[in-house]
């Protein structure tokens, strides 16, 4: 027996919906609620999944606008399984973390939250390209009022609008180029038109079409990362989101971008990726070098994560443009441990800069580790999976990928590298300027509260089970991502395809 | 005398189906009635029943609408001669689009300034005139009928501008829309003699066998087309004959506005689909890449004009520009997926620019601001019943999802791209880029701006009574409602677009093409 995705993923949105006319407690306590049983289904679904099926599973498929070909149609495959989880663990308790920090109007923040949860979901488990789009672009708009109601009051408006037209700008021509593979794909087959990715998967392209419509949702994708050079809005977007919010806009929404790259670009326009390979290669490479750079040299906390976020995705890039099984699981997993390390980072930030005087400068921390070792051992543990320390699974993830990439080009590996070694000296200097070093002149040591721990034990829980048990994400997902990427494969590397043969 | 009885017979009165023409009877009647009811002295008739009749007469047009869809009645037939109306699935689509407006822009007046200047009669008299001119619009079968019906359209329409005769921007509005309107109109008529004079038919019918027996390069007829089109492009405020659109829309009483944004546009797009994709589809090849650059033309101005506007009126009308470029893709593919994107999309127009323009009518009431963007700011702490209603409109004309304009937009970037114009799906995707900044202004105005500016009347604020009601006895239900309908069906139909999408489909099929 399987509940019908539907159900997880409206739930949220349903039950804050709800909460908006309520009092401010009920409307939180359906938020916790609401993300929370999303997270229960979850967990289920990952021990219920079968692993040999190649195809998807739990579908729900309905035509949704018969006239426009358009499918309300959600599966669940090894690809998007442990990212839908990661989104619905993550939405739980930052919902959890969210519901405790006081608010103006915290009914209309827990619906935006939540709404951005299904948003998420939405788009991980849509198996109908305008489905997917539509869940892309939806996912945003909550953070714009998110950010733009809560966030700094001098600098919020801005910031968000500028984080949101940056976005979108990406995600519109996505749209475009999803109308164009629809409409080119139906008069290519004869068949109707019909946006499922099944249906679209059938026909192949010609290449020129495939290029400009792949160059679209790259853009689309790349904004959403971020990727250099198109990772303009993130500082300000990341100084303007209350960090609730920002720890799920970090850790989940960048994610759908990868997975947007594996599921769409590879999975329907083989030929233009194996074109692209070298291109998105190098993109990969710069993200790495200049966020691992950046991140080294910013003293905002939430910027240093920010841009250790470019590095890390530029690795997830990688990962998936060396075309071949072990760079697309690398991408998934490091996916997965990304989202797991970046949360808790953000969830340490805040209790630091409330030790801190409110500030989130670097050079007001420092001597955090004095009186409070728990706080410290637990942030360590974070820091050190960040740097992909041997034993965490981030070190499997980027392993998984630096092997995909040798396969496809020694040089890029050799480079990206390099890219491992910075992430030590980011991630450790984050730490040791905040925890020990000179006491800051406000700092104020103190032990982390129950109520904090809740929130980030849990986080910091999920790190270690990863760090004991990678292969729990590796088998489950190694069938669908293997075929996700064989086409592109074949024609990026026929040697070394047929020699596999 | 047999030769007397023959000339007797060949000028006999046309056939008439009145089931058929009932909805726009209902239209030009109620505007009838509606004016001799208004000649009564008691002022409860004149404020109340005059408005409430006017009220009848659009539901009852949509009424009979209703039981004459999938008629397609072809009417005033004379002998030997086609129809010179045709009241099929798309004019009555326009019928329930020009209807729909009408009542929401009766609600919009019910205690506006500008009926009580000109007197509630001939107010609500012109709006029901103006209506059934849209209607037959819509319905023209030739080019007598296409002019006769734009000239019903217009002059009730010049007239309701300058409704408000005290003030000065009114007045200028309904002079500015009367010459410019005249300079549309005569452009039309030298467009439509000349097409004529190619084609020797005013029929479409007669014209379209025409064009089709090798007419389609004629000189005449082109330049003809070129001129007609222009003169409809006035009309639909398309680039570059849209300069009057935001001195107009921003002059004019603000219901008069919403009626003249919504429905006009309606009827304009009504009958250049039958003109374009009926009568000279032939010539398809020749006009539709003049047209799809003129659409790409309007599409950058109107989103490039509205950018600076810090006037929500004008804000509207640069922004009605931008969105009659989206209407015409649907328009040059000719094909039955672009009638029906157009179709659906003037649905979705109708309900995005209700909700925003009553939003804009009822802070005008409760605030000494105007129309200025800092009338809202702040609403959505203020009156989220107002605030809800004008964010949906910004993220329905930015075509995010979620909302009805993200299905109307994906439908004609479908129909755009299906006919063979990618390109200009792509020009659309841009428009929605830079739309985006102004658009969301608003809505960062109404939710994500903590202190209001300290009141000052704007230029344009209708000045005050003496002795005038307070803020809360100008909060009027009737103008929230308008607003939080038309919000509510915009994201319904985001969600659950078949009904609408059902209507369009029929509307589609009424004009025969592939």
């Amino acid at each position: 027996m399987s509940i019908p995705l539907s159900i997880p993923l409206w739930l949220p949105a349903a039950a804050a919906f709800i909460g908006l006319f309520l009092p401010a407690a009920a409307s939180r306590g359906l938020l916790v609620l609401g993300t929370g049983l999303t997270f229960a289904w979850s967990v289920w679904t990952i021990a219920d999944f079968d692993r040999a099926a190649a195809g998807l599973q739990n579908v729900t498929d309905e035509l949704w606008i018969a006239e426009l070909g358009i499918h309300y149609k959600l599966g669940i495959d090894g690809l998007n399984l442990f990212l839908i989880a990661l989104a619905a663990f993550l939405f739980f308790v930052c919902a959890f973390w969210a519901a405790r920090t006081d608010r103006e109007r915290p009914q209309l923040f827990a619906f935006f939250f939540a709404l951005a949860e299904s948003g998420v979901l939405g788009a991980l488990m849509a198996q109908d390209l305008a489905l997917f789009v539509l869940f892309f672009d939806l996912m945003l708009i909550p953070f714009l009022f998110i950010g733009g109601m809560w966030g700094p009051e001098s600098t919020r408006v801005a910031a968000m609008l500028k984080l949101f037209i940056y976005t979108l700008v990406g995600s519109l021509l996505m749209l475009a180029a999803a109308i164009a593979t629809g409409v080119l794909v139906s008069q290519q087959s004869g068949a109707d038109l019909s946006f499922a990715l099944s249906d679209l998967g059938r026909t192949v392209l010609p290449e020129g079409s495939q290029q400009w419509i792949f160059l679209c949702f790259a853009a689309a994708f790349l904004v959403k990362m971020p990727a250099f050079p198109l990772h303009g809005w993130m500082p300000d977007g990341y100084r303007n989101l209350p960090l609730p919010a920002l720890a799920v806009f970090s850790a989940v929404l960048s994610k759908v971008a990868a997975y947007g790259f594996l599921r769409v670009s590879v999975g329907l326009f083989p030929d233009a990726s194996a074109h692209f390979q070298e291109l998105m290669i190098v993109l990969a490479i710069v993200s790495i070098l200049y966020g691992s750079v950046m991140a080294f040299t910013v003293t905002n906390m939430r910027l240093v994560l920010g841009y250790s976020s470019v590095a890390q995705l530029g690795f997830i890039v990688l990962g998936i443009f060396a075309l071949n099984a072990d760079g697309a699981q690398g991408a998934i997993l490091q996916s997965v441990n990304h989202g797991l390390v970046v949360a808790p980072a953000f969830v340490v930030i805040a209790y630091l800069a409330a030790r801190a005087g409110g500030s989130e400068d670097l050079r007001d921390m420092g001597g955090m580790a004095f009186r409070a070792p728990v706080l410290a051992t637990l942030f360590l543990i974070v820091a050190l999976a960040t740097l992909a320390m041997p034993g965490s699974s981030n070190f499997v993830g980027e392993f998984l990928i630096l092997l995909g990439a040798f396969d496809t080009s020694v040089l890029a590996a050799v480079i990206a590298s390099i890219g491992v070694v910075l992430a030590s000296v980011y991630g450790l200097r984050l730490y040791i300027r905040s925890m020990h070093n000179r006491v800051g002149p406000q700092a104020d040591s103190r032990e982390i509260s129950v109520g904090e721990g809740l929130v980030l034990v849990p986080l910091v829980a999920a790190i270690l089970f990863f760090a004991v048990y990678p292969q729990l994400a590796l088998s489950r997902g190694e069938v669908a991502i293997t075929k996700s990427v064989q086409a592109a494969a074949a024609l990026a590397q026929p040697d070394a395809t047929a020699q596999a043969k | 005398m047999p030769s007397i009885e023959l000339q007797l017979s060949a000028i006999s009165a046309p056939h008439i189906d009145w089931a058929g023409f009932s909805p726009a009877i209902a239209l030009i009647g109620g505007s009838l009635l509606v004016l001799v009811v208004g000649l009564m002295r008691s002022r409860a008739v004149r404020e109340q029943l005059v408005p409430f009749l006017a009220l009848v007469a659009f539901a009852a047009a949509i009424g009979l609408g209703v039981w004459q869809w999938n008629e397609a009645k072809e009417l005033f037939v004379a002998e030997g001669s086609q129809a010179a109306l045709r009241f099929d699935d798309l004019t009555l689509m326009i019928l329930f689009i020009v209807a729909v407006g009408g009542i929401a822009a009766v609600l919009l007046s019910w205690r506006a300034h500008a009926p009580r200047e000109t007197a509630h009669g001939e107010y609500f008299a012109l709006m029901l005139a103006s209506a059934s001119g849209m209607v037959l619009l819509a319905a023209a079968q030739n080019l007598v009928s296409l002019f006769l019906a734009l000239e019903l359209l217009s002059i009730p329409l010049y007239v309701l501008c300058a409704a408000e005769m005290r003030r000065a921007r009114s007045l200028e509005s309904g002079l500015k829309y009367l010459i410019i309107g005249s300079v549309g109109s005569a452009t039309l008529l030298y467009g439509l003699a000349l097409i004529y004079g190619a084609s020797g038919d005013t029929d479409f019918r007669g014209i379209a066998e025409a064009v089709a027996s090798g007419m389609a390069r004629d000189a005449l007829l082109l330049t003809g087309l070129a001129l007609a089109v222009i003169g409809l492009a006035f009309k639909a405020s398309v680039a570059p004959f849209h300069q009057w659109t935001p001195d107009v829309y921003e002059g004019a009483p603000t219901p008069v506005t919403t009626f003249m944004a919504v429905a006009t546009k309606a009827a304009a797009f009504g009958v250049l689909l039958r003109l374009l994709d009926v009568a000279l589809i032939d010539a398809h090849r020749d006009w539709a890449p003049a047209l799809a650059t003129l659409a790409a033309v309007t599409i950058v101005v109107g989103n490039v004009g509205a950018l600076g506007q810090s006037s929500l009126k004008r804000l509207m009308a640069w922004s009605s520009v931008a969105q009659a470029g989206y209407l015409l893709a649907g328009v040059v593919v000719a094909s039955r997926v672009g009638v029906q994107a157009t179709v659906f999309y003037l649905a979705v127009y109708l309900l995005m620019n209700l909700a925003a323009f009553a939003v804009i009518v009822a802070r005008e009431r409760e605030t000494d601001l105007g129309d200025d963007i800092a009338a809202v700011t702040g609403l959505g702490a203020e009156r989220p019943a107002l605030a809800w209603p004008m964010t949906v409109a910004m993220l329905a004309l930015a075509g995010l999802p979620g909302t009805a304009g993200f299905i109307g937009k994906f439908h004609l970037i479908d129909a755009a791209a299906d006919g063979g114009y990618t390109w200009l799906g792509v020009v659309i995707v841009i428009g929605s880029m830079i739309s985006l900044a102004y658009y969301l202004r608003v809505v960062a105005a109404m939710w994500m701006t903590g202190e209001k500016p300290a009141p000052a009347p704007a230029a344009g604020a209708t000045p005050r009574l003496a002795g005038a009601d307070p803020a809360a006895e100008r909060r009027h239900p009737e103008v929230a409602l308008v607003a939080v309908l038309a919000g509510a069906a915009t994201v319904f139909f985001g969600i659950l677009p078949s009904p609408l999408l059902d209507l369009a489909v029929d509307a589609g099929r009424a004009l025969g093409l592939m």
